[in-house]
């Protein structure tokens, strides 16, 4: 009934075998689709994108005046995840996001880890995300990252790799739920055939770690927007809604007499918990970025004293540093005397002189991408560029090496997916989301998202990818 | 709640009345130029323009008063900030920041609302009645979702607090612009107003009330023909009549002591409930001859202005406090 395109020799694809054959926890789904007609197909898809329309699921992209709001292209596809990775996954992400929060403890008091001579001092207190306002700030319960959105990906080998960990404002969760509810609407028979770990109790977790993260009694929390105007806008809406609490922007929100409060119609509220999807240099006119108008003047200083909770904390940038990153199995070991569950790609870092002169010899067989960049710009994926625009990437990275890091061209794993000429396997990865409150908690789940174009390797929504439901199976 | 989501909810709801009010405004004109009597019909569709104060901005884009300008400059001109898609632009920029106080049926509806009606210019419409009927509907969809969907809490009472402040307004000045129209001496002349057997009299204030769809409510409350101390009377003093000045002002009065308030003294929202507590009383207890023998343009100009301090009140209380 419907042509699957195969996988490339080779390439690793989560529902098919190189010799077309169907992966067992793929089968019920193959048979399923089998029995669908092309049109049915096509007429539930048309569906979805009306609904994702109307409901405003969108994205707003810098500096695309046109299309001001996008959708983000839903395929209708699942990426289905066998219970035994999950676990292995799950523990994995416990085991990585701990060590990450031990992390930033430390280079904020001791230096324990640079001390013991396994990071560079330079490469912690040189870094322009370090933070020096936190240095010996004590946060309760001594967390940083409250929500973590970790990059796996898989390779051609079928092994799971940490592509990079955002411990910033990591964005995304939101279309990993409606994603959710979309298939549930169009395909409820799939549910039927399958256990699919539910994924919908994200929010109440989420409030359930922010109310954990304040040491007041019954904490005020809410949700700091840049705006309308931002890309996540929806997102930051959706979560405070979800979770029923205030989405306030910064003008919502005044220092008095050393404490946070925001504007009500009746009066000042004291505010306990933020949840700022906000960047560090915006947060307080008076202590960093003096143009910013999407802060509070004084929220630094309340924040110094106690009086307010940051999620995520300031300063942990640091942490999901590019130039950080290779250190991450290492922080593992040393902190918690494991060894680590999770693999990092390996990294060239072309700040050290043996790693620069093979990027620049290999530098078309490879990723190349600047230390902070993130959203998929200012970078190189070396086999799917021209040679001129190797050669001129190769003067920007060596005029300031130390901003760029190389990776090798990872084979992607594919999943079959809907396209123009029918079903082909495009490449994907998986950010699940890692809540550190009083314990660590997570749904089984996250947001799957696939590049469109065929053989691109780049799944950023703002490059043109899409997304995908992911369904973990309950074992 | 947030002062700014207040704010916003509030204005939601008023420029979604607004365009809704702008409607039946463009409506009553074209009625009225398509009659034969008409006073030349310029003066019909020039109404909308001073109803809302952009005469000038229309000249400033156009030479001639020309019933098709005149509609697209009220109706589709995005860069008329005071037109109909303007309005519901701006409704659906108010609830996009609101949208998680506000149900996912309510913001699919105003979202569509917008979506269809930005490709409108590009896209034409089949005739300006079908525009009118669409706004209207659209309206009702919105309401309808709000009354079906909405918990009634602070962000309910925002909500029909801005729809009823904004249509008290735009009845006061439609029911002031037509009966200039239809009948110029009003103020003076009360005899003008006795009963009225012209046939034009009678198509205007049939058209006045159909577009503010109190047509069957005339019949059903008078039983008799049409005449302008009747429809004055219908559209200032009768509570039963939803879009009439006692109505709205009936509804602002009980909705205020809704809105969570601090106790006594600290209550910001105290000198908002006396305003409006006046409004609504003198228009209980108000009669129909005094508001002819003082003057209608004068009475209505006198409400306009009692209805903007209240305006006033409402942002100084809830929207600007701390």
């Amino acid at each position: 009934m419907h042509a699957l395109t195969l996988p490339a020799p080779g390439h690793f694809d989560e529902m098919l075998l190189a010799s077309g054959a169907i992966r067992p926890h793929y089968q019920a789904f193959a048979n399923w689709l089998h029995a669908q007609t092309p049109e049915h197909l096509a007429k539930k898809r048309a569906e979805a994108d009306l609904l994702f329309h109307k409901v405003g699921i969108t994205f707003a992209v810098y500096g695309d005046e046109a299309g001001a709001e996008r959708l983000i292209p839903f395929d209708t596809v699942p990426r289905i995840v066998p219970a035994e990775d999950w676990s292995m996954l799950e523990a994995g992400l416990r085991q990585r996001v701990t060590a990450l929060n031990r992390f930033l403890w430390d280079i904020y008091h001791g230096h324990e880890i640079v001390k013991a001579g396994l990071i560079p001092a330079e490469q912690v207190f040189a870094n322009a995300q370090y933070q020096p306002a936190m240095q010996g700030l004590d946060l309760p319960h001594g967390i940083y990252a409250h929500i973590t959105g970790v990059d796996l990906i898989r390779h051609s080998d079928g092994g799971y790799y940490v592509l990079e960990d955002n411990l910033r404002v990591p964005s995304g969760v939101s279309y990993m739920l409606e994603n959710r509810k979309m298939m549930m609407r169009l395909f409820p028979e799939l549910f039927a055939r399958y256990a699919v770990a539910p994924v919908a109790h994200y929010p109440t977790l989420l409030l359930n770690t922010l109310r954990h993260a304040s040491t007041a009694d019954n904490p005020n929390v809410v949700v700091l927007t840049p705006g309308p105007f931002n890309s996540a806008y929806f997102e930051h809406a959706f979560l405070a809604q979800q979770m029923g609490v205030e989405l306030v922007e910064g003008q919502d929100l005044f220092v008095k007499d050393e404490f946070l409060y925001m504007r009500t119609t009746v009066g000042p509220k004291r505010v306990d918990v933020i949840y700022r999807r906000i960047d560090d240099a915006f947060l307080d006119p008076l202590a960093f970025r003096a143009d910013s108008m999407l802060g509070v003047p004084g929220l630094l200083s309340v924040y110094k004293q106690g009086h307010v909770i940051l999620a995520n904390a300031i300063g942990t940038g640091v942490a999901d540093d590019k130039s950080i990153y290779p250190y991450v199995p290492d922080m593992i070991r040393f902190y918690l005397k494991e060894e680590p569950i999770l693999h990092n790609v390996p990294t060239w870092q072309c700040r050290k002189p043996a790693d620069l002169d093979h990027v620049l010899a290999h530098m078309a067989e490879l990723v190349v991408k600047e230390v902070h960049g993130a959203g998929g710009y200012g970078m190189l994926v070396g086999p799917a560029s021209t040679q001129a625009e190797v050669e001129d990437f190769k003067l920007r990275v060596q005029a300031n090496p130390s901003n760029y890091i190389a990776q090798p061209t990872l084979c992607l794993s594919s999943c079959p997916t809907f396209v123009e000429s029918g079903i082909a396997p495009r490449h994907l990865d998986l950010r699940p989301f890692v809540l550190t409150g009083r314990e660590i908690s997570m749904v089984a789940g996250g947001l799957t998202r696939v590049a469109l174009k065929q053989g691109s390797l780049v799944v950023n929504s703002s490059q043109g990818g899409g997304t995908k439901d992911t369904w973990i199976l309950e074992s | 709640m947030l002062s700014r989501t207040a704010a916003q909810l509030y204005w939601m709801s008023r420029y979604l009345e607004r365009s809704e009010d702008l409607v039946r405004m463009l409506d009553v004109t074209h009625s009225l130029s398509l009659l034969p009597q008409s006073r030349g019909a310029m003066t019909e569709l020039a109404a909308p323009l001073a109803v809302t104060g952009t005469l000038e901005a229309y000249h400033a884009r156009h030479d001639k008063l020309e019933a098709d300008k005149l509609f697209n400059f009220m109706a589709l001109d995005l860069e008329n900030p005071s037109s109909v898609l303007s309005c519901l632009k701006q409704a659906r920029e108010n609830a996009h920041a609101v949208r998680g106080q506000i149900t996912a049926e309510m913001w699919e509806a105003i979202n569509s609302t917008w979506l269809e009606g930005r490709t409108l210019p590009k896209r034409g419409i089949p005739s300006v009645s079908s525009f009118f009927d669409w706004v209207k509907e659209r309206s009702h969809l919105f309401r309808g979702a709000t009354y079906g969907t909405l918990q009634r809490n602070d962000a309910y009472c925002f909500i029909r607090l801005g729809t009823f402040t904004e249509r008290a307004d735009n009845t006061a000045r439609l029911l002031d612009v037509k009966s200039q129209l239809i009948a110029p001496a009003v103020d003076t002349l009360m005899p003008v107003l006795a009963p009225s057997d012209s046939a034009p009299d009678f198509y205007a204030w049939s058209a006045l009330l159909r577009s503010l769809s109190a047509f069957e409510a005339y019949h059903a409350a008078y039983r008799d023909s049409l005449d302008g101390r009747r429809v004055t009377e219908l559209l200032i003093l009768r509570p039963d009549v939803p879009r009439s000045l006692r109505a709205c002002c009936d509804e602002i009065r009980a909705i205020l002591p809704q809105i969570e308030a601090r106790p006594g003294a600290a209550d910001a929202g105290r000198e908002v409930k006396q305003l409006a507590g006046r409004l609504a009383l003198r228009l209980e207890y108000g009669a129909v001859d005094e508001i002819l023998d003082a003057g209608l343009h004068g009475w209505l100009t006198g409400f306009l202005a009692e209805s903007a301090t209240l305006g006033d009140a409402i942002r100084r209380a809830y929207f600007e406090a701390n």
